[in-house]
């Protein structure tokens, strides 16, 4: 039995999330939700040298959610703060390996959107309108 | 006592187009009832009558297709009051759906007769819809608002009625059936209950008109709220069934066109009831196709629509219970709810959960379904549900339950 959508990778992050948990003394921190589903999420990042050095998140939500946030973590990991501030609808999709559609593409995106926030807040740069729009 | 007649659900089928469609590459199966039903050719082809053959504004226009279009809304607001046995005609008011028709009583009733330190009782499993218009309204009066809590059942307790309904209570609003946990309320008595502290009685039957025999005269509700699209009418017409001396004493809702006898400079005059919460062009179409949707419920006759619900539900929540890890709310016994079953599978996101069935063409809702101080006070932040109507068969049960052991197994790792 499979499933389209719940391809075997989203659910086993969802089940064993990496870089799950707090991160000692962070140099910020962002969280939001999605009203529609009531997922949360929050991102705690540890920067150097302009530097992801060290990442973790913590939420609750569907699988979809919390799986592509996990899935984020691991890729911005030692990146530019740069680097994250690039990445896109697209880049999640692809880690992901399906397009959730209209309704789910909200949860699909939340991890983005609160790492960007985070992001844009340590560099003390208002926040785009596209990543506002992200959820 | 024995059964007149007995219901022919394939023909009941045939006569839903949609029905016939495939959701990713499977037969629909649509469970989502409560939300909004299906329509039946009769209602499609009652509106595309009225457009195609004498669309007109009504009650003014002195020509053939104005008459014809006034007959036609005039005789759907006939169709209703008899569908619910109202007293009077004119006691049935058009409005968008239920939520307008709550509002339609908060802020005309409610702004006239409400004062500082009254109160406002309502329930626990009631809808946003019969909650935020209560809270505007006192808000704005300095009013309080309580609320009737439920028992392990999902059932309204009957000592937090009698406690809570006193004589500072001005109005006591309960819905006859949730859309979450399915319980039917014993409205009747409870309507006792304010009556005997002088407080007004407000039902929101928007989940129970379209599967049971409605009353307002047995229930001696003061109003009575539901919407057309959740009971095979179209969207955009809804209900609102007050007692004639209420209608005659309330002010205005909305005005403008349509409500008035005379406009000067100076003021107005209104007309009178129904039209005098009506203000401008109503919802024509909206009110033919309600009409058609009666005829067509009438036709397979209330008790036989409660009837098939009640197996469907039973048959549902037997089938569901065999599901490891299954939960459902509501009442355990049959004849205290209608055809909702809310539900949580495991630790399974009621959000992944409508993903997976929707890719096997199963439509469910999944979240607080618009009763968030209900999932609060379960302390359960998002539930599944299905919900019946009487065109669900026991073979699209047989089918949701393969779905959800599909699910259940997916996520078993």
């Amino acid at each position: 039995m499979s499933s389209d959508i719940y391809k075997d990778i989203i659910l086993d992050y969802y089940r064993h999330p990496r870089n799950f948990g707090e991160l000692p003394n962070p140099d910020v921190r962002a969280k939001d939700s999605n009203p529609l589903c009531g997922d949360v999420i929050e991102m705690q990042l540890k920067i150097n040298d302009g530097k992801v050095e060290d990442i973790r998140f913590q939420g609750k939500g569907c699988a979809i959610s919390q799986a592509s946030a996990s899935m984020l973590t691991e890729v911005v990991k030692g990146k530019t703060l740069d680097d994250v501030k690039a990445l896109g609808k697209p880049d999640v999709l692809d880690l992901l390996g399906i397009d959730p559609g209209p309704t789910r593409i909200k949860c699909a995106l939340l991890g983005l959107k609160v790492l960007k926030l985070g992001v844009y807040g340590y560099l003390g740069q208002t926040i785009t309108e596209e990543v506002k729009q992200l959820v | 006592m024995e059964k007149l007649t007995t219901i022919n659900i394939p023909r009941i089928r045939e006569d839903f187009p949609v029905l016939q469609r495939q959701v990713n590459g499977k037969p629909l199966i649509y469970f989502d009832n409560a939300a909004t039903s299906q329509k039946p050719k009769v209602v499609i082809e009652a509106t595309d009558r009225y457009y195609r053959e004498y669309n007109a504004n009504i009650h003014r226009g002195i020509h053939k297709l104005a008459e014809e279009a006034t007959l036609a809304h005039e005789e759907a607001r006939e169709k209703v009051a008899k569908f619910i046995n109202a007293a009077h005609t004119e006691e049935i008011i058009f409005t968008r759906n239920a939520t307008e028709a709550i509002n339609l009583v908060a802020y005309t009733w409610g702004r006239k007769n409400l004062n500082k330190g009254d109160k406002i009782v309502l329930t626990i499993m009631e809808h946003h819809s019969n909650i935020v218009p209560w809270q505007l309204l006192a808000e704005e009066k300095s009013a309080q608002v309580e609320y009737v809590k439920i028992d392990d059942e999902g059932r309204l307790r009957q000592d937090e009625i009698q406690e809570l309904i006193d004589e500072k209570t001005k109005i006591v609003c309960v819905t006859q059936a949730s859309n979450v946990l399915g319980t039917i309320n014993p409205i009747k008595e409870i309507g006792r209950v304010a009556h005997r502290y002088g407080a007004k009685f407000l039902v929101d039957a928007a989940q129970a008109v379209p599967h049971m025999k409605a009353d307002v005269k047995d229930v001696d509700s003061d109003f009575y709220a539901f919407s057309g699209h959740k009971m095979l009418g179209p969207t955009g017409i809804g209900v609102l069934h007050a007692k004639r001396e209420h209608l005659q004493s309330m002010p205005p809702f909305l005005g403008g066109g349509e409500m008035i006898k005379e406009v000067h400079t100076t003021g107005a005059s209104w007309k009178d009831i129904p039209y005098k919460y009506e203000a401008g062009t109503p919802n024509i179409v909206g009110g033919i196709g309600l009409g058609a949707a009666i005829d067509y419920l009438r036709k397979i006759g209330m008790d036989n629509v409660h009837d098939h619900e009640k197996e469907i539900t039973s048959y549902a929540l037997s089938r569901m219970s065999e599901v490891k890890g299954l939960v459902t709310y509501g009442p355990k016994d049959i004849r205290h709810r209608v055809g909702v079953v809310s539900f949580n599978l495991g630790d399974i996101h009621p959000h992944d959960l409508a993903s997976i069935l929707d890719e096997e063409g199963i439509a469910i809702r999944s979240g607080h379904h618009c009763a968030q101080p209900l999932m609060e006070f379960l302390n359960v932040p998002a539930m599944s549900r299905a919900s019946f109507y009487i065109y669900n068969t026991k073979e699209e049960v047989d089918v949701f339950i393969n779905a959800l052991e599909k699910a259940r197994k997916l996520f078993a790792r």
